[in-house]
């Protein structure tokens, strides 16, 4: 079975990046819903992003 | 006039909270104009357009908060000041005291059981958090816009490659396992699955087969610019794949803005094979390229909400019940609309002779798109800020010429503002001017109610046209008739019935699709003789 039609019978579990409005109302749904604390990286310095990325990989 | 900042560094907030601080503000007396963002370059482009223009600002990284604001005098900014710090705590104190972790890594290290991200960041950092999604074995939703084609079909071959599903960039509807994602109506579950490149079109196309008594087994969402020649189709494709081997759905329906031809050619050498039934709305495009007897082509949301649920219908086993609430649903909708033109006719014999023109102010593209479209199929010219015949385009989005129908949910209105859908200032705004254009017969505009949407968008529009209403004087109690189509559920956060009674006591005439409301303003418009 692909993996998208798995999903399909699996329940939804969801990590939410970006805005609470949507980690709220998944919530109220009784969704399991993990919301992200996020932050841009480095300071959202693009050049120490680019610098980051380079050195993970 | 003084210009002054606040400014937090190092606190990061999302646009929908930033939008609540700026209406807060907004309504401070002596504060004449504001700016409330994190300090991204293309904030910090429009403070200097608004020559608000701070030393301070200038320095500011994306992860800065600041407040800029024109005001009357000194001592106002201590009184904003006062604002942002109670709206933080109250902020505070209303977090949902739960672990929040500051990565995608560590929330997969606290709930490994985690299968799909949903992901509404701004463009430039979304990329990398959907890559890393991807990666980590995650279907995506991208909510996110302003990324490029080449990005976007890099994450989407990858996501493929992997058999993942990646919905986006710029998806905003689907419903996956019943769950509403973004924005997306409160649905039943069905048979009948839809693949949107659209997402008010789908949004509309769920909440009518809802109406209609059937239901939705998943919404895919592709993003709006799946079908193009560039991007190939590629998460259509793959939920047509998907949808084609799910036992739970039986009906497919495909909507899209009219697709490139190459791609719409591959499509449609997949439905030949199908074994499903299938509904395809390629709005304003044609039928051609299908020979198989079960594709069937629909022109409006409307038409292919119905042609799905008469589809559903025959699938399974008759069921008596289910045919009669079907039944008795349209013959609803088509008594609403004949009643509502009855009403409207009426209300055009009370009007000055001078109006004729229609207005269409939309929050949802495709449905200005459907608008314009079945206006225009009935002889009318209207003008737009919508792509198409260049001979119709409107020289300027924010005012409007003769009959013109416009995206409000356009870049031109959003830029920096908040989509009219979360906050609907833009078309309240926009509203009135219209109702003051003495030309004006009728103004049409839809009202979207769900997840994601505005808390109370139909007490907005109702608001506005009170307070249009408060202005006039008896003499000039002449102003132009105002069509909604409400897309909504009764099962929708915000309350459908109220939300009509709210927008029918306020004088609009009410209806449940684009389609029906667009053919009355058709209607009466053509009555008078002018289109």
């Amino acid at each position: 079975m692909s993996k998208i039609n798995k999903l399909f019978r699996e329940e939804l579990k969801v990590v939410n990046l970006g805005l609470e409005s949507f980690h709220r109302e998944l919530r109220e749904k009784k969704v399991e819903v993990v919301h992200i604390n996020w932050r841009p990286c480095a300071g959202g310095n693009k050049r120490m992003i680019e610098l980051l990325n380079k050195l993970k990989k | 006039m003084f210009v002054a900042a606040e400014i937090k560094k190092n606190t990061y907030y999302d646009s929908v909270y930033l939008m609540r601080i700026t209406k807060e503000i907004e309504k401070t007396e002596g504060v004449i104009d504001v700016l409330v963002g994190m300090g991204t370059e293309l904030n910090k482009e429009l403070v200097s357009s608004l020559s608000m223009m701070t030393k301070e600002i200038e320095s500011l990284g994306p992860n800065d908060f600041f407040v800029v604001a024109k005001i009357k005098r000194e001592e106002i900014m201590g009184v904003v000041t006062k604002k942002i710090d109670s709206l933080m705590n109250e902020k505070k104190k209303n977090n949902v005291k739960e672990h929040s972790p500051a990565t995608l890594d560590s929330a997969l290290k606290y709930n490994p059981e985690i299968n799909f991200a949903l992901i509404s960041l701004p463009g430039e950092y979304a990329i990398e958090e959907a890559k890393k999604a991807l990666e980590k074995n995650l279907h995506v939703m991208l909510f996110s816009d302003n990324i490029s084609v080449e990005k976007e079909i890099e994450l989407k071959l990858f996501a493929k490659q992997k058999g993942l599903l990646m919905m986006g960039p710029d998806c905003g509807t689907a419903i996956i396992n019943g769950i509403p994602l973004a924005f997306a109506n409160e649905v039943s579950r069905g048979n009948i699955g839809i693949i949107s490149a659209s997402g008010t079109g789908a949004q509309e196309v769920s909440v009518l087969i809802d109406k209609l008594g059937s239901g939705i087994s998943q919404l895919i969402g592709t993003g709006g610019r799946d079908l193009k020649d560039e991007i190939g189709g590629i998460t259509m494709i793959q939920a047509i794949e998907a949808l084609e081997k799910d036992e739970n759905t039986k009906i497919i329906v495909l909507i899209s803005k009219p697709p490139s031809e190459n791609v719409a050619e591959k499509i449609f050498k997949m439905l030949n094979n199908s074994k499903k039934n299938y509904v395809v709305n390629f709005i304003g495009s044609e039928s051609k390229n299908v020979s198989n007897s079960k594709t069937h082509f629909a022109y409006s949301l409307e038409e292919t909400a119905k042609m799905a649920v008469e589809l559903a219908n025959k699938s399974t086993v008759r069921n008596k019940e289910v045919d009669a609430k079907c039944k008795k649903a349209i013959e609803e909708l088509k008594a609403k609309e004949k009643e509502a033109i009855a009403s409207a006719k009426n209300m055009v014999g009370n009007l000055s002779v001078q109006r004729k023109y229609m207005r269409g102010l939309f929050t949802g593209g495709t449905l200005a798109l459907e608008a314009m479209n079945i206006l225009r199929g009935r002889g009318m010219e209207v003008y737009s800020n919508l792509a198409g015949d260049e001979r119709f385009i409107l020289s300027n989005a924010n005012d409007s010429y003769r009959n013109a129908c416009v995206d409000l949910g356009d870049d031109v209105f959003t830029r920096g503002r908040p989509h009219p859908m979360i906050e609907p200032s833009i078309r309240n705004e926009r509203l009135i001017k219209e109702i003051r254009d003495e030309d004006v017969l009728v103004i049409l505009m839809d009202c979207v109610l769900g997840y994601g949407s505005h808390e109370n968008p139909a007490g907005e529009i109702a608001n506005t046209l009170n307070l249009a209403k408060k202005d006039m004087t008896n003499e000039e109690n002449d102003s132009p008739i105002i069509v909604v189509s409400i897309i909504g559920t009764n099962k929708d956060p915000q309350n459908l019935k109220e939300s009509i009674i709210d927008l029918e006591n306020a004088g609009a005439i009410v209806v449940f699709s684009t389609a029906q409301a667009t053919r009355i303003v058709a209607e009466i418009t053509k009555s008078i003789g002018e289109c």
